[in-house]
């Protein structure tokens, strides 16, 4: 009975079809020693025959999105507002990142800026992952791509980091860096503090950029998490220019400095 | 949303009312019947205690079903089995038959694993490597001679259907007198309970790791930690902390922020009840049937003798708590002599809910359900930190901080062999070893950071992990590997009464197979909790080839915990003999639970021909790819594989 029930086995499909499965013990009640090496191909994981399915599913592809900033600010000049999301789709080791952002003005018309990248992630060390990919922008005109090499992982002391270097079809070579840290006033009360760093290699006076540091935007974000998955949050962001940046700025009639208090959410799934 | 909103107040109200005894007063007014109903399909009194009877062949029908049951004060829909969550006691008898039948009436393919259970391994129940799994609408037959006895279980072992009800308890009556003669006996089949579809939650834990661990670090703890220890300690211990990314309040993956504790199918509210009559002896067979919690029971006011671990017998050993792991059974004797209820209290290990019930004369009896205590913590010593390079400048340790309330790892060997019945009072600190042990009161030090009483108090360290890390996958190795089988479980360290240890445990029967190991083999627990990405040796399971075990051949098996959390790691098909130092007397287990930072050596003998599962028991660890075939084959010949 038990060499029957085995022959079947290594048929594998019979088994599929067969209504009643019934497996009877040797007296001694172990299995023959014969039995345990199917005669057909066989998964190299299990060393049962292939054609059965998984005992546990690890290889389950998984998915995140998540809107870290969707805020309204009210700065010096104008209301304004701004959007940060990503999500990613894949594994443990390589994923699909996708990630885009933007801001402008309440009032209408266009956005100051509106970026959009596809990157593709492959884990490098516990914490990292290093990104490669493309970065298109919308905002400001003329629209422009970008080659993009990142790494976005936690640093240690909890450090959130997301760095790139971006280089643009025409050839501009950028740095953007950005990093966030979590205070746990509460389990579900977090003040974030965040900084964003934005370097070119070189002067582009029509995107209003020039050679060195750009600008740094400080915030402080405090959120309240009533789900996980959801969080308001009340915060001041600081926006600062420097050198041929700011020069540019100056001269364009434009803020070198800025102050806003923002109100927004956090939301993921 | 509003459903766990609802359940932690609920929580919240009964542990304030259970704290002041005010919980026994307000359900006593409760109708027997509206107290009985309030679980739904359960192990209610009468079915939860073990039958007996004349030794028998047993031929049982197992009937799968999904179906929409009341649970956990809640309503859902559950995989039952007879209608039953957990399902019913599968009672068999040593030296006699078991012809068990499972029909399938789910949409799904399903299983069922018989745990701990010796059988030809294409029973065992487990899909893709045991056999194809019960397709809907068929049913799986079994049929094998009974060569064993204990407190035992059965589970699916399909996907997540385990989290949704598919457990129930196995009990199998000795072929001989176990001298045990209790007069009465019950299981107790804990779970853990979640109206959230567990591939949710798996999905989840997937995308923030940290989703259900509401008792992290706030900046309160940190100025607690300052005025307690100092700036200058406080701020080591959490750069410490921070430097290595992780978090000392990781206790428990999954917690009471979506769990309900159940005791028997019933919801602490529901109090499921067993009777006794004062002054009989009762066999409580505690089963973890949980997907992913640790409980420490105890029963408040009575000790409880330990008889049996994992189903097998050992030499009794009177404790009044102990911690298990999922998978793991107890069974304990306890013999109330007064004439009243008596709480079982089974408290989650990370304390963010408890399991409840009562052993009561009378049905309606109740008794005060404790406070739940101080949430613990990691600490260097689970983190496999070599702090005797850590700098220790500052640490001071004053004697003067000693005491018996604060003592971690007391050395109770000389005691846990007295004379049963021997009253907590009674036990003092007279015969126990103090030397070296320094006191560890939780505020004695800043948060969790190693010092040189840490060091003390946990076991001595037996190694040291080589230079391969586990690559990406794993995210701490222990750098040094401990022996910590004779340590409390976590959040056990301080309690005020005896609590039960690996090293404790001493088999009834003297070692059978003396060989020398002809092999060892080392297998390391790893993850990246960052990534919820579980694994041996850093590789998971689609990625890995079955572990050899070549038939008939003595086998040593090293278990080195490199994260920083208990995983309880058991093997099918054949029980380990745990090196706890018991000498020929070694415990048999089929579920060990390795305790972080540390290294465990089992003894197996490889006679059970098959390919058995080999896995951690948290659900989703073994879900993510903590898991192996172990292959015992011919590998003598031609055959090898």
């Amino acid at each position: 009975m038990l060499n029957n029930y085995l022959l079947r086995s290594g048929g594998s499909l019979l088994l599929f079809l067969a209504s009643v499965s019934a497996v009877q013990a040797a007296s001694n009640g172990k299995s023959d020693l014969d039995s345990v090496v199917p005669a057909g191909p066989m998964d190299s994981a299990s060393g049962a025959p292939v054609a059965w399915s998984k005992p546990i599913n690890d290889q389950k592809l998984h998915k995140f999105v998540q809107i870290d900033r969707l805020e309204y600010g009210d700065p010096e000049g104008p209301n304004n507002y701004l959007w940060d999301a990503q999500g990613w789709v894949g594994g443990d080791f390589n994923k699909l990142w996708l990630k885009t952002e933007g801001e402008g003005p309440i009032s209408g018309g266009s956005p100051e800026s509106t970026e959009f990248q596809a990157l593709y992630n492959r884990m490098i060390s516990p914490f990292w992952g290093a990104q490669v990919g493309l970065r298109y922008d919308v905002n400001p005109n003329p629209d422009r791509g970008f080659a993009v090499i990142g790494l976005q992982g936690l640093a240690p002391y909890w450090f959130e980091s997301d760095t790139a270097l971006f280089v643009s079809e025409d050839g501009d070579v950028s740095f953007r860096g950005e990093f966030e840290y979590e205070l746990l006033l509460t389990q579900r009360l977090i003040l974030q503090p965040r900084l964003e760093i934005n370097a070119s290699a070189r002067d582009t006076p029509e995107y209003g950029l020039g050679r060195g540091l750009n600008n740094t935007e400080m915030g402080v974000r405090l959120r309240y998490e009533i789900r996980r998955e959801f969080a308001p949050y009340i915060g001041v962001r600081w926006e600062q220019k420097y050198g041929d940046t700011k020069d540019i700025a100056r001269a364009e009639g434009e803020s070198t400095s800025s102050t806003a208090f923002v109100v927004g959410v956090r939301a993921w799934y | 949303m509003n459903r766990h909103s609802h359940d932690s107040d609920r929580r919240r109200l009964l542990r304030a009312m259970g704290a002041t005894g005010l919980l026994a007063g307000f359900n006593a007014l409760l109708p027997a019947y509206a107290r009985s109903s309030i679980g739904g399909s359960h192990l209610n009194a009468a079915a939860a205690q073990v039958p007996g009877g004349k030794p028998r062949d047993v031929v049982m029908d197992f009937h799968v079903r999904r179906e929409t049951i009341d649970i956990a004060g809640g309503r859902a829909s559950a995989i039952t089995l007879n209608h039953l969550t957990p399902g019913p006691i599968l009672e068999l008898w040593e030296g006699k038959n078991a012809h068990l039948r499972v029909h399938n009436h789910l949409d799904e393919s399903t299983s069922i694993h018989w745990h701990g259970i010796l059988l030809p391994f294409q029973m065992d129940g487990v899909p893709g490597v045991a056999f194809p799994g019960i397709d809907p609408g068929d049913t799986f037959e079994v049929d094998f001679p009974v060569r064993q006895a204990g407190t035992y279980w059965y589970h699916s072992h399909s996907g997540l259907q385990e989290q949704v009800g598919q457990t129930g308890p196995t009990v199998i009556h000795s072929a001989e007198d176990d001298g045990i003669n209790a007069d009465r006996e019950y299981v107790i089949v804990l779970n853990d309970w979640t109206f959230e579809d567990p591939h949710r939650l798996l999905a989840k834990l997937k995308e923030m790791s940290d989703y259900y661990n509401f008792s992290e670090r706030t900046v309160g703890d940190l100025m607690e930690d300052v005025s307690k220890s100092g700036v200058q300690a406080a701020l080591r211990d959490r750069l410490a902390w921070g430097n290595m990314r992780m978090s000392p309040r990781d206790i428990a993956d999954v917690t009471g922020y979506t769990y309900s504790y159940l005791m028997n199918g019933m919801h602490p509210e529901s109090n499921w009840t067993g009777l006794f009559t004062p002054g009989e002896r009762i066999r409580l067979r505690v089963i973890n049937a949980s997907s992913m919690t640790y409980f420490n029971v105890r029963l408040p006011g009575l000790a409880m003798t330990v008889v049996a671990a994992d189903g097998k017998e050992i030499q009794p050993v009177e404790t009044d708590e102990f911690q298990i792991g999922v998978a793991e059974t107890f069974d304990v004797v306890v013999q109330p002599k007064a004439d009243q209820a008596y709480t079982i209290m089974a408290e989650t290990m990370d304390r963010s809910g408890y399991a409840r019930g009562t052993l009561a004369p009378r049905a309606g009896m109740m008794a005060p359900v404790p406070a739940l205590r101080e949430q613990p913590q990691r600490t260097m010593v689970d983190m496999g930190m070599d702090m005797s390079k850590m700098d220790m400048g500052g640490m001071k340790m004053g004697g003067g901080s000693m005491g018996h309330g604060s003592m971690k790892q007391m050395d109770m060997s000389g005691s846990s062999q007295g004379p049963a019945g021997m009253s907590h009072k009674d036990h003092d600190m007279g015969g126990s070893k103090m030397s070296g042990k320094m006191a560890h009161g939780t505020g004695a030090m800043a948060g969790s950071m190693g010092t040189g009483a840490m060091m003390e108090q946990s076991g001595p360290i037996i190694a040291r992990h080589g230079p391969d890390h586990h690559g990406p996958g794993n995210l701490t190795v222990a750098n040094v590997e401990r022996y910590r089988l004779g340590e409390r479980g976590t959040g056990l360290e301080d309690v005020n009464h005896r609590v039960l240890t690996y090293s404790q445990l001493r088999n009834v029967v003297p070692m059978q197979d003396r060989r020398d190991p002809s092999r060892t083999i080392e297998v390391h627990l790893t993850g990246n909790m960052d990534r919820y990405m579980w694994s041996f040796d850093g590789v998971k399971y689609s990625n890995a080839t079955p572990i050899e075990f070549p038939y008939g051949e003595r086998i040593r098996l090293i278990l080195v915990n490199d994260t920083m959390m208990e995983h309880p790691i058991h093997l099918h098909g054949m029980f380990m003999e745990l090196e706890n130092k018991q000498d020929d007397y070694l415990p048999f287990k089929h579920t060990i639970s390795v305790m972080p930072g540390s290294r465990v050596s089992l003894l197996i003998t490889a006679d059970e021909p098959g390919r058995w599962a080999f896995h951690c028991h948290l659900l989703y660890h073994m879900e993510m790819g903590m898991f192996r075939v172990v292959r015992v084959s011919d590998q003598s010949g031609d055959k090898n594989a």
